[in-house]
């Protein structure tokens, strides 16, 4: 019987397995093999050979030549990395902070407690491009709430002033790109927490109570001791989410991915993955490849950082 | 002093019944209870007026979507803002429906989603049945395999999964039927799903098993009269989450339908149309076409948020 189960198994599994070697093994592997071809040709299949040139040009300032309107070199190194590893290390822990507290404060009251759990999941189910038109609406230069509301008529958050033709500083975008991200996040955040701890024992606060520890100490040294296994799932999650920031962007700042003061920071506010699919639509393959590969590796060593740090500080 | 104090104490509360007093800083039980209960309501104040205002800043842009979506451009241009339409600018929709071209990417969107979200249950059912319940060399190394590609950038497929679709001829715009294949068929997969209702089907007794084998049944005839309508709630889930997803695709089937706007999902016809940066009197329309967008969505939200939910959730669960 075991035996007769075995070809009837693979049956069963030859859909998934068949559209995954051509949808996910294979563009893993032919990914990696071109990001080290020169001068790749994918409608002929034809390229120079085996090469580092890709990662060069777009890791160092060595082979500066490409393209008139700014080079690969700067696309990544100078825009896209810097970009993105930005608005991760600002975004994921200031996110992951505020569910804590949300999710703290939810699972301390009673009354209204459905109502509050609704509002806050309300984000999740949004589509990211049509919220982040609505805040670019609600950051808008002249006639934004956002400007009205802090009394900074005319500040340009998105879009430069059309009337002073004042630019936008980069650190302007950079708050109304990291507020929007944050907004965005939280439900999905605070509802693993909120799962959390409902699961954690009342006896533990009881424990906390006898001896004598207040509502903050209970909540930073019991509450998210014991939250922890929650909180390194969102890390890793967040973290490789946030790597991959693109739609983001394209909601708030437009398919351009934005247009601000040089002097104050990068010009765009482009990602590593938004500077991947640039390449692709202009058939540079091998450049997306490179930066595919390079953000790949980048994600690995930080979930194995945080797989690292866990194991000292998750309690099972 | 205290000892008259400690007495008094005692009086007042021996009459109900023996009780033991605690006496800390000089108060005594009563005090403490009184104190700890205004402390208590003072964090209860403080909580709810945190909670209150994060959830109005969860709400208002949603709140802010609805009503620029039916000012007119003169109003969005106050230089005081209006909470409330003066008048209701109905002819917002009609323009934003008409400048979307909405039909055109409805029926685009629901025809990548019906077939993704069926492709997408039934090689999960497949897959899980197998996972869940067959014995085969390999399993733990194929199923390890599988969690394996859920770390790895979907830009490391999008890549090659760009090139093999346009060497297809199903990129630029020009065949439609093509242009559907890839938007459907590498979505036809999702590991996660997969993990989700293996989960599901393990905890289905394995007693049902053998009785279905018992009474003659096939594996086949098991999976579909027994586990399918078993875990009828995951799959639903699976059903929703997945719609939701085809419904707010923007990466890739931008790519695909770049170069011919019939080939748009919702999502890039939305982008596209109101691209344009800083459009004061184009706000009205652009924000009746993001409610249009984001209206589904939140009934979907409303009528299954169980569902939602449930699948959300699982997804912290250690396992």
């Amino acid at each position: 019987m075991e035996s007769k189960n075995n070809w009837k198994a693979w049956l069963y599994l030859a859909p998934v397995l068949i559209l995954m070697s051509v949808f996910t093994f294979y563009p893993i592997l032919n990914t990696f093999v071109i990001s080290f071809l020169k001068d790749y040709n994918y409608i002929n299949g034809a390229s120079k050979g085996f090469t580092f040139d890709n990662y060069i040009q777009i890791l160092t300032p060595a082979m500066n030549k490409y393209g008139n309107s700014g080079t690969m070199f700067e696309a990544v190194t100078l825009i896209g990395l810097p970009n993105t590893m930005l608005l991760t290390f600002v975004t994921v822990p200031l996110s992951i902070i505020f569910a804590l507290a949300i999710a703290i404060g939810l699972n301390s009251i009673k009354v209204f407690k459905k109502a509050f759990q609704t509002f806050f999941f309300m984000p999740y189910v949004t589509n990211a491009i049509a919220i982040g038109m609505v805040f670019a609406v609600i950051f808008d230069t002249q006639y934004g709430i956002f400007n009205f509301i802090f009394g900074t008529q005319g500040h340009p958050w998105i879009y430069p002033n059309p009337q002073t033709n004042q630019p936008v500083n980069y650190w302007s975008a950079f708050f109304a790109i990291c507020f929007y991200i944050i907004w965005h996040s939280l439900p999905y955040k605070i509802l693993i927490f909120l799962g959390g701890l409902q699961n954690i024992d009342a006896q533990y606060y009881d424990a906390a109570k006898i001896d004598g520890a207040g509502r903050l100490k209970t909540s930073l040294r019991v509450t998210v001791p014991l939250l922890s296994p929650q909180i390194l799932y969102i890390m890793i999650t967040s973290f490789i989410g946030a790597f991959k920031e693109y739609n983001s962007v394209i909601g708030l700042f437009g398919s351009t991915g934005g247009q601000f003061d040089q002097t104050t920071g990068p010009r765009s506010m482009k990602t590593i993955v938004f500077f991947i699919y640039e390449q692709i639509a202009a058939n540079k393959v091998q450049y997306a490849s490179a930066a595919a590969v390079v953000l790949f590796i980048i994600i690995l060593i930080f979930t194995g950082i945080q797989f690292q740090v866990s194991k000292k500080r998750v309690y099972y | 002093m205290e000892a008259k104090q400690k007495i008094e104490t005692l009086e007042e509360q021996s009459y109900q019944g023996l009780v033991l007093v605690l006496k800390d800083d000089r108060h005594n039980a009563k005090q403490k209870a009184r104190a700890s209960k205004i402390s208590h309501g003072v964090w209860l104040f403080f909580t709810y007026l945190f909670l209150t205002a994060a959830a109005i800043i969860m709400v208002f842009p949603f709140y802010w979507m609805l009503t620029t979506s039916l000012k007119s451009g003169a109003e969005i241009k106050r230089m005081i803002p209006t909470f409330w339409p003066e008048v209701f600018r109905w002819d917002n929709y009609s323009s934003a429906v008409s400048r979307l071209n909405f039909g055109v990417l409805i029926r685009n969107t629901l025809v990548v989603g019906v077939f993704s979200t069926i492709g997408t249950l039934l090689t999960t059912i497949f897959a899980a049945f197998a996972f869940a319940r067959l014995e085969f060399k390999g399993k733990n190394f194929i199923f390890s395999l599988l969690l394996a590609t859920m770390m790895i950038p979907g830009e490391m497929m999008v890549i090659s999964n760009y090139i093999s679709v346009s060497l297809l001829g199903m990129t630029g715009g020009k065949n439609l039927i093509g242009a559907y294949l890839a938007m459907i068929l590498p979505f036809m997969i999702s590991v996660f799903y997969i993990y989700l209702l293996r989960q599901n089907f393990k905890q289905i007794p394995n007693e049902l098993y053998l009785a279905a084998k018992v009474d003659g049944k096939s594996d086949w005839q098991f999976l579909w009269k027994v586990m399918v309508p078993l875990a009828m709630p995951t799959l639903t889930t699976i059903l929703i989450l997945k719609l939701m997803g085809s419904w707010n695709a923007y990466v890739w089937p931008q790519l695909i339908a770049t170069g011919n706007r019939d080939f748009y999902l919702i999502t890039v016809g939305l982008r596209d149309t109101f691209n344009t940066a800083g459009n004061i009197d184009d706000y009205g329309a652009q924000m009746a076409a993001t409610v249009i967008v984001t209206v589904p969505l939140l009934l979907v939200f409303i009528f299954c948020r169980k569902y939602i939910m449930r699948g959300v959730s699982r997804a912290g669960i250690k396992g």
